[in-house]
């Protein structure tokens, strides 16, 4: 080991190579003169003299050799010199250069994102403090909509006074809809979204306010003063980063809220906690009796004591809950499940990233294969280059390191250009706002992922050049200088290991395109299920009536009639409803009971509730399977009316009308007479069924957040906004339309991780075919090449073209054959592991396995005919003549 | 042995330098394989090539200084110092090669006794 400051100097002297040559030259040459001067006093002639003195230095060029090694780091100038020469032999083939690099950049730039992806989402710690000791907690398993996995604030203040596992416990309301928040003043109306925290949310995560503070005990009560903190985006975007920010009054809804605080640009709820969706703002959540009575409404996120497991937890809360619940036998179902919050946060996503990483692993190894193939048909006619070198002195050692520094400087030409790649593809994903992956907006290319962009390069460069390496030196210089060895075939082991590696890529790329059809099929599933509402040419808005205006219910119900009326006179306008929650969103769901059923103690039917009025089912494109829609008439005062799903009509009635029964809602007193009963809509997830659904007419109730416009036009809905806005200036002037959404986007918007995950595993096994077909071409027309002669000889004896193309084609497809035999296992055994991805079609999907072998046999002997091609056309006589 | 003279023990030519130049003060690369030399009562081989290998590693680690200056016949040649950080620097060598010279006569001792017996 050098100590770190020779090796400094001893680098830096490096790139003095001239100046330092020319200075030892002098100080060499005034040794000579003394050495010289001291023999001629000795009595030697002075051309005796200078000699001898060369001898008592050991010779003079040596010691210059000596002193260039000395202060300079041999193992660079050999590296330097390889390099220039590697530099020189591109140059002579740059079509060679250019298409490695091009093959190189695409996988490694394919390999950069995808770790980025998943460095991201699995790797790197959430942008919180010691972030693996938060846990979320959910209540049950939390697959059936919001209100079943989250907690009354009741069950928020008893465990944080029970538990022993957590230092403390806070919660968000899960509730909030997207643009709740209509922010006036300063500029255009806008709709913002803001999520309710409970006052110790930022503490429990360790999130410091970067401007101001947090909310205050007061802040925190029931009807506090109203505040608001900022996120950083909002801040920056609405606010002009106004370092004055703090205390500012700004005017959302009907209250006016002080800005107490801003927070920092490293803080993204909605990459961790609703992704693909941007918070704005935060209000703190009161834990109140009287937000405790809105029920299941608070998401819990816990910081573990130092020392106790998150399973340690899980262990207390199985106590906890069933205590709890036995404390307060009338609050609602308790059951505790904690995970931690990493999990939580990327769990879902976890086998589809770990299968797209697997997948770019086997693009990358085929990219290697390719390229061993080619290096090694390079170094088949460079055998005389290197025999020339071999012959001038240079050892075997050394021309191994020229072969592995060209192939490593390919690489790292190839990581360049995947370098860009990736910074382009990252920045475009980040960029996609539709994409709901979580915490996408903390991929980047930051320290690890050069590191790792550096580690496959020079480790491709290795892998790929080892075998040519290897396979260089081996020829005598004798027998590869002599002019005849062209027409000798290569060695059988030469040749078999290019087999092979063609082999390997044919089965690799079965696998991906097996992974890739897999995949599109289910995805094309997906994109076919009958949604239960017909996104097309509808799109939505929100237009929550402002409380100073429309203070009572006639008031708001007579901002619904009128509105809905306005926007109807909208010319291709078929329909038009309002809704509190539209499907793939927000969900909550209560407790109802059929009129004469009989019930256990606590024990109901239940479903997922939405608030609609009239039109609501015509606009979303909902059947009416029986009975009635709602009717402008059923108002407040008017008989309480309700519809439910086929599926809680099949559940709670089954076998019965559900036409005219009786069933109690929210308020046992209320019993809503049913009067429809509409078609199922999946709003929980493409994949998933929706389960139990009732509705409410809008005018009879006061309990929802938000009121939602559907319109269905016959018209492209784009310029839908605009006239919407101009159709209700007369009752709402001050129309946010920042949130206009069309119905595809949002349901664009629930298959995103899919569709992301199908693309790019589409590209992975385009990409792997490509290469497997060119490396089956260049294999094929190599063998064709080298075999001229005989081929020549062949024709001459009689053989037609048609015999000599089918027997390059059968050899062709044997060798197919071989790396789909391979490939077919491997693929089989594969697609098991990523069965929980799948969606409709079984992981032995006989159609996807069936399309693979009709595609890779088409493609290979697409790849082998044209070299057969080519071979029918020798001519006999000028094949034999060359020879 | 037929030739008594001695060859170069691996890794002391830069502490014989160091010495030469800490004695000599400012000294060229000829006068200092000179010195060594006479010093040894010409008992040393030294291929006075490898005096500039040492001086290049000294230079490297801070130990010694160059400049150009004129020989005592009037000749361009580089003189070499020693820095305040070689001074210390041979302080150390020294004592360690004290420190192995014990070590080797004590072992040449005990092993001359164990053969008296």
């Amino acid at each position: 080991m050098i100590p770190a400051r020779p090796l400094w100097q001893r680098f830096l002297s490096f790139f003095q190579r001239r100046p330092l040559d020319q200075d030892f030259s002098r100080e060499l040459a005034a040794h000579v003169d003394l050495l010289t001067d001291e023999y001629i006093a000795a009595g030697l002639s002075p051309q005796e003299a200078r000699r001898q003195a060369g001898i008592k230095l050991g010779g003079i060029e040596s010691a210059k050799e000596l002193h260039r090694e000395t202060r300079s780091l041999p193992w660079m100038e050999t590296l330097s010199q390889d390099l220039r020469y590697t530099l020189r032999t591109f140059g002579r083939d740059p079509a060679f250069a250019i298409f490695a690099t091009l093959i190189i950049g695409l996988g490694i730039g394919g390999t950069t994102v995808v770790f980025n992806v998943i460095n991201a989402l699995l790797v790197r710690p959430l942008p919180f403090k010691d972030p693996q000791t938060l846990v979320y907690l959910t209540n049950g398993s939390g697959e059936n909509g919001s209100s079943d996995a989250t907690f009354m604030v009741d069950y928020l203040l008893e465990m944080k006074q029970q538990t022993q596992s957590f230092s403390d416990v806070a919660g968000y309301f899960d509730f909030y809809n997207i643009g709740d928040n209509k922010l006036l003043g300063q500029g255009e109306p806008e709709r913002l979204t803001g999520v309710p925290v409970s006052q110790n949310f930022f503490p429990v995560l360790g999130v410091q306010p970067e401007l101001g503070r947090g909310f205050s005990d007061e802040e925190a009560k029931f009807n506090g003063p109203g505040a608001v903190m900022l996120s950083h985006g909002i801040w920056e975007k609405r606010f002009a980063s106004d370092p004055r920010i703090v205390g500012r009054k700004l005017r959302i809804n009907d209250n006016v809220c002080t800005v107490v605080g801003v927070l920092p640009a490293s803080f993204d709820f909605g990459a961790v906690f609703a992704p693909g969706t941007r918070v704005d703002l935060f209000f703190a959540f009161p834990l109140s009796e009287q937000t405790n009575r809105w029920g299941n409404t608070l998401a819990l996120v816990a910081r573990l004591k130092p020392g106790v497991s998150v399973s340690q937890a899980q262990a207390e809360l199985n106590i906890l809950s069933p205590r709890i619940r036995k404390e307060h036998p009338n609050w609602n179902d308790l059951d505790f499940r904690a995970a931690n919050l990493q999990q939580h946060v990327s769990g879902q996503l976890r086998p589809a990233l770990l299968m797209l990483g697997a997948a770019v692993f086997v693009v990358m190894l085929i990219v290697c294969a390719n390229l061993s193939n080619l290096l090694l048909a390079r170094g088949a006619s460079r055998q005389k280059e290197m025999a020339i070198r071999a012959a001038l002195g240079a050892g075997r050692r050394r021309l191994i390191r020229q072969m592995l520094t060209e192939s490593v400087a390919l690489s790292s030409m190839g990581a360049m250009l995947g370098l860009i790649l990736a910074l382009l593809g990252t920045r475009l994903l980040t960029h996609l706002d539709a994409l709901s992956i979580p915490l996408l907006t903390n991929v980047r290319i930051d320290g690890p992922a050069l590191g790792f962009t550096i580690l496959v390069a020079v480790g491709a460069g290795l892998i790929f050049g080892l075998a040519p390496a290897l396979h260089v030196p081996l020829a005598t210089v004798h027998d590869a200088l002599k002019e005849n060895s062209r027409g000798a075939t290569d060695g059988k082991d030469h040749a078999w290991l290019r087999r092979m590696l063609v082999v390997s890529e044919i089965a690799f790329a079965c696998v991906l395109l097996v992974g890739a059809g897999l995949m599109i099929r289910s995805f094309l599933h997906v994109l076919d299920v009958n949604l239960g509402f017909a996104p097309e040419r509808a799109a939505t808005i929100r237009i929550d009536p402002s409380n100073d205006k429309y203070k009572t219910q006639e008031q708001r119900n007579g901002y619904f009639n009128e509105a809905l009326r306005l926007v109807k006179e909208i010319p291709g306008v078929s329909a038009a409803g309002l809704t509190d929650v539209l499907p793939l969103g927000t969900n909550r769901s209560w407790g109802v009971q059929v009129k004469g059923k009989s019930y256990k103690r606590g024990e109901s039917d239940g479903g997922f509730v939405r608030i609609v009025t009239d039109g609501y089912f015509a606009a979303m494109g909902i059947p009416i399977r029986e009975g009635r829609d709602f009717a402008p008439s059923d108002t407040k005062g008017s008989e309480p009316v309700f519809i439910i799903n086929q599926r809680l009509a099949h559940d709670a009635l089954p076998g019965q009308d559900p036409i005219g029964k009786y069933i109690f809602v929210d308020d046992p007193k209320v019993a809503r007479r049913i009067v429809g009963v509409v078609g199922d809509v999946r709003h929980l997830a493409l994949e998933k069924d929706g389960g139990d659904e009732f509705y409410v007419p809008m005018r009879q109730t006061q309990d929802f957040g938000s009121v939602g416009l559907v319109v269905r036009t016959n018209l492209p809905p784009k310029s839908l906004a605009a006239d919407i806005r101009k159709a209700l200036a007369p009752i709402e002037p001050n129309l946010a339309t920042n949130e206009f959404r069309t119905l595809q986007q949002i349901v664009d918007k629930a298959t995103s991780p899919r569709r992301f995950v199908v693309i790019l595993l589409a590209g992975f096994a385009a990409f792997a075919l490509i290469l497997a077909s060119l490396g089956i071409y260049a294999l094929i027309s190599y063998s064709v090449s080298q075999r001229t002669q005989e081929i020549g000889i062949r024709m001459a004896l009689g053989a037609s073209a048609g015999d000599l193309q089918r027997q390059i084609l059968r050899q062709t497809l044997a060798l197919a054959a071989v790396g789909l035999a391979i490939g077919f296992t491997v693929s089989w055994i594969g697609a098991r592991y990523i069965s929980s991805l799948l969606f409709g079609v079984k992981a032995g999907d006989p159609v996807t396995f069936v399309a693979m072998v009709v595609i890779l046999i088409v493609v290979a002997a697409m790849a082998g005919f044209l070299p057969a091609r080519r071979a029918s056309r020798i001519e006999p006589m000028q094949a034999l003549r060359t020879a | 042995m037929a030739d008594e003279r001695l060859d170069l023990l691996q890794g002391t030519l830069d502490l014989m330098v160091l010495q030469t130049l800490s004695t000599m003060g400012s000294l060229h690369g000829y006068g200092i394989a000179r010195r060594i030399e006479q010093v040894s009562g010409n008992l040393l081989i030294l291929n006075q090539g490898t005096i500039y290998a040492s001086l290049v590693r000294l230079q490297q680690n801070g130990w010694i200084d160059a400049e150009w200056g004129a020989s005592e016949n009037n000749r361009k040649a580089k003189f070499y110092s020693l820095t305040r950080n070689g001074r210390k620097q041979l302080a150390t060598q020294a004592e360690n090669w004290d420190r192995m010279a014990m070590v080797m006569n004590r072992l040449f001792g005990i092993a001359a006794k164990g053969a008296d017996t």
